[in-house]
């Protein structure tokens, strides 16, 4: 990842890091195990894992600002309700926009979007980083972990999509005469559309991170 | 009868709530590092699921959805208050969860010493929400229908993450790739179990 580290304050080097960051060493799907709930089930194909994950920012980064800039006047035993209702109201904003502007997309995604509450990544972001820090370092740090789940997300639904489907974005990448049916060679791996496939996905994706990055490893 | 015990067998193998819809996997991957306590958080999670379910049936199918509203007057039929849902939902299993943990202390404080720290973790476990989510979305007809779904939903999370939590505890003497170690392992046996609980797919009582 380059991110160009310009002279302003407001790109400090510790600012960029917050960004840069969740992308890998702090990756929330691969290493700190938070959002996988609904992470998985929406990644049949790219376009809803794609709608998932930009909904996934949009919340997180919104919520972050607002419990940053809350953080002084929340009474720290009802926080977590405070959280919650911050949380679900804009949930209730995307899942609205999402039916009004991507029907379809939004019937596919069906209750995962509801699910977006109780997504352990915008909980923990907002416990561990929003409450204790200024609105701008809270924005840039919701954006850095938005992306860091997208992108773990978009890489799981292009695999599932390229090799269970066919296609991308419904736009086929195979061509028909490749199919045994048409005479051809080729058949879709009908696992990978399948639930379960998810999860391996995700498992070889920590394992290459893990060999590349090699202090994640775990110790017994 | 017949359809009960569909509803409640579908919901345990066939729409088990890990291994098709990976709901509360965060709590399952996080606490099923030994048996004995994911066999507590999964009875905690059976003992929500069963409550919150039924509870959020009557809450949307009297106060939420459309045209739910006409027990009151009929001036309100016409009101379709089901965007209101998830707050609703949240703020019941929020408020449940604290209900039965404080019930549990009063009357049972050798189950709350076992059960205790798991409680507080459910309010944000997403396969409580997802249980009420899914029940408003398949629209059951009744209030039993609806708990032995919930019920059911509870148990299939109790067999997945006392069975990882099992295979785990053998894994330790295993000679796994250091890169695949712990987490990784993890997500690929849980694969490998949901493609198991796939040959349940189409079982119908």
């Amino acid at each position: 990842m380059s991110v160009k580290i310009e002279s302003e304050p407001l790109f400090s080097a510790k600012n960029v890091k917050l960004i840069t960051d969740p992308l890998n060493r702090n990756n929330p799907i691969t290493v700190l195990v938070l959002g996988i709930c609904s992470a998985l089930a929406v990644t049949v194909k790219l376009e809803p894992s794609v709608v998932m994950a930009i909904s996934v920012i949009a919340v997180l980064t919104i919520a972050n600002v607002i419990t940053s800039l809350l953080r002084n006047t929340i009474p720290s035993r009802i926080r977590i309700i405070v959280q919650l209702v911050i949380i679900a109201s804009l949930v209730i904003l995307v899942d609205e926009i999402l039916k009004a502007f991507a029907y379809d997309v939004s019937k596919q995604l069906s209750v995962f979007v509801g699910l977006i509450i109780t997504n352990c990544i915008i909980m923990g972001r907002l416990e561990a980083f929003a409450l204790g820090n200024k609105p701008w370092p809270s924005t840039l740090d919701g954006l850095g972990n938005g992306i860091g789940y997208g992108i773990i997300l978009v890489i799981v639904g292009f695999f599932r999509e390229l090799l269970g489907s066919g296609t991308l974005w419904d736009y086929r990448i195979i061509p028909d005469s490749f199919y045994i049916k048409n005479g051809g060679f080729y058949e879709n791996n009908g696992l990978f559309i399948l639930p379960p496939m998810a999860l391996i996905i995700v498992g070889i994706i920590i394992w290459i991170q893990r060999s590349r990055t090699r202090e994640l490893i775990e110790k017994e | 009868m017949e359809n009960l015990a569909s509803i409640f067998v579908k919901s345990i193998f066939v729409d088990n709530m890990i291994f098709a819809y990976f709901l509360g996997m965060c709590s399952y991957l996080a606490v099923s590092k030994t048996v004995k306590t994911s066999t507590g958080l999964g009875i905690a999670v059976i003992f929500v699921l069963g409550i919150t379910v039924p509870v959020n049936y009557l809450i949307n199918n009297y106060l939420l959805s459309s045209g739910a509203l006409a027990w009151l007057s009929p001036a309100l039929a016409n009101m379709d208050l089901s965007f209101l849902s998830f707050i609703m939902f949240i703020a019941v299993i929020a408020s449940m969860v604290q209900l039965v943990e404080m019930i549990i202390e009063k009357f049972s404080p050798a189950l709350y010493n076992s059960l205790g720290i798991f409680l507080p973790l459910i309010a944000v476990n997403c396969a409580i929400l997802g249980g009420s989510l899914f029940m408003q979305e398949r629209e059951y007809v009744n209030l039993t229908e609806a708990t032995v779904f919930g019920l059911g939903s509870g148990v299939g999370w109790f067999l997945a993450i006392v069975g990882i939590a099992a295979i785990r505890e053998k894994l330790k003497y295993s000679n796994v790739p250091a890169p695949l170690r712990g987490l990784g392992i993890t997500f690929i046996i849980t694969g490998l179990m949901g493609i198991a609980f796939m040959t349940f797919m189409g079982i119908k009582l």
